[in-house]
């Protein structure tokens, strides 16, 4: 009664490496020695569960947490999250943050000469429904120099934090904009070996979540891992 | 229907900004209370100041706050089994919960007390999961993920009691080396 069905594990260089030469701060911060594997059980295929008591309205409105407008391009952002079943996953969280228009983060940490804008935090965050589905409006991150090599731009991206219905499931990932020069020079997003894998890490321009005469829109859907439906044989 | 999991991607620096909303160090439950001070280091044995620690783990009695938890066990309001927590300037966290019960293992095993334990920090593409154990708790032999670690390893994952401090339980996260703490491919 305790073979619990397994959440599958990842298409061969469909995820990063721990250790990547190209983004220096692996070095060292990777795991040296091989990781056990572990067949998931009850600790691993349970994880915390968050209602939408939460999430406040407008924490899904990146662009409406001060008393004026951000400074940049206006954007709304549409997607589902879905297991690799091809099932929505219903009512689970996601916490996504971002640089301002100019490429700087509301963080002690960053030192860019960006302004900052104070009308922008940039985090946020929102539940999916019972669809899979989620929306959130914010502004077009700025790219930004980084000290990984020489002339490092990270191309613009916004982080999301998924938790879907386990540990196992757990999932932070970058989106990507469509069109970004800086995407083959990127280290972090190149990390991935298979072109498929990183291009899904790339938002599509998106003419039926654009609004019209307010904001761009820009669809990324999001995968977390399938369960198998039959319980693991020992 | 077969889709592929969306790559990872490392959380960066500044992860703080969207993250900070969930924190929470003190799991409140009925229970042996416990408190779990831990600290990151890296390679070079420096401390990591800019990582964010997740727990997850079953209330006193064994049970996860998790529909998926088939046994029936009571609830214990208000223990949501979640904690999370930034690292500090010197690399540190602590959380205050209760001691887990047992909860099953494969083949009709049970597992030793544990906390399920992420990692996330700039220079990590993938999050780190691991568990801490209890010190000296007599079901660590028998538990079976210990067992499928290398003996010289196991202590990794085993808290330290805090000399004079009852209930107070000292782990150190190495992310590199030759104690490097056992992370696990789940």
């Amino acid at each position: 009664m305790n073979e619990l069905a397994q959440y599958r594990r990842p298409a061969r260089n469909t995820q990063p490496e721990y250790l990547d030469h190209g983004y220096g701060s692996t070095m060292l911060r990777a795991p040296s020695k091989p990781l056990i594997l572990l067949p998931q059980t009850l600790s691993e295929v349970t994880g915390p569960v968050f209602g939408h008591d939460r999430v406040q309205p407008g924490d899904a409105d990146l662009t409406a947490q001060h008393a004026g407008a951000p400074q940049g391009e206006r954007i709304i952002v549409s997607g589902r999250v879905l297991d690799e079943n091809g099932r929505p996953v219903r009512h689970t969280l996601i916490e996504v943050w971002q640089a301002n228009a100019a490429g700087r983060y509301v963080h002690k940490g960053d030192q860019h000469d960006a302004p900052l804008d104070p009308n922008f935090t940039g985090a946020g965050r929102t539940m999916t429904d019972e669809h899979g589905r989620y929306r959130i409006q914010t502004i077009k991150p700025g790219a930004y120099p980084w000290r990984n090599h020489h002339n490092a731009w990270r191309p613009a991206h916004i982080h999301f934090s998924l938790f879907g219905p386990a540990i196992a499931t757990r999932l932070v990932t970058q989106m990507y904009f469509p069109g970004d020069p800086l995407l083959p020079f990127d280290p972090i997003f190149n990390s991935t070996a298979d072109e498929k894998a990183r291009t899904r890490l790339i938002a599509l321009f998106d003419w039926e979540t654009t609004a019209p005469g307010h904001a761009l829109g820009y669809r990324f859907d999001i995968v977390l891992r399938g369960r198998n439906d039959t319980p693991m044989e020992k | 229907m077969s889709l592929q999991m969306t790559a990872s991607q490392t959380v960066g620096p500044f992860l703080h900004i969207g993250m900070d909303w969930l924190n929470n160090g003190e799991l409140a439950g009925s229970g042996e209370r416990i408190v779990l001070e831990g600290q990151v280091r890296d390679a070079g044995g420096a401390p990591v100041p800019d990582a964010v620690i997740e727990i997850w783990q079953a209330n006193a009695g064994g049970r996860y706050a998790h529909p998926d938890d088939p046994r029936g066990l009571p609830t214990d309001a208000g223990f949501a089994g979640f904690g999370r927590l930034p690292t500090d300037a010197e690399g540190c966290f602590r959380f205050g919960t209760v001691k887990p019960g047992r909860v099953p293992g494969p083949g009709g095993s049970l597992q030793a007390p544990h906390i399920v334990v992420l990692v996330f920090m700039r220079g990590l593409l993938k999050h780190l999961v691991t568990r801490v154990y209890f010190p000296g708790d007599p079901a660590n032999g028998e538990d079976p993920v210990l067992k499928l670690v290398p003996s010289e390893r196991r202590a990794t994952l085993v808290a330290q009691a805090a000399a004079g401090r009852p209930g107070v339980l000292e782990w150190t996260i190495r992310l590199q080396g030759d104690e490097e703490t056992v992370f696990f491919d789940v």
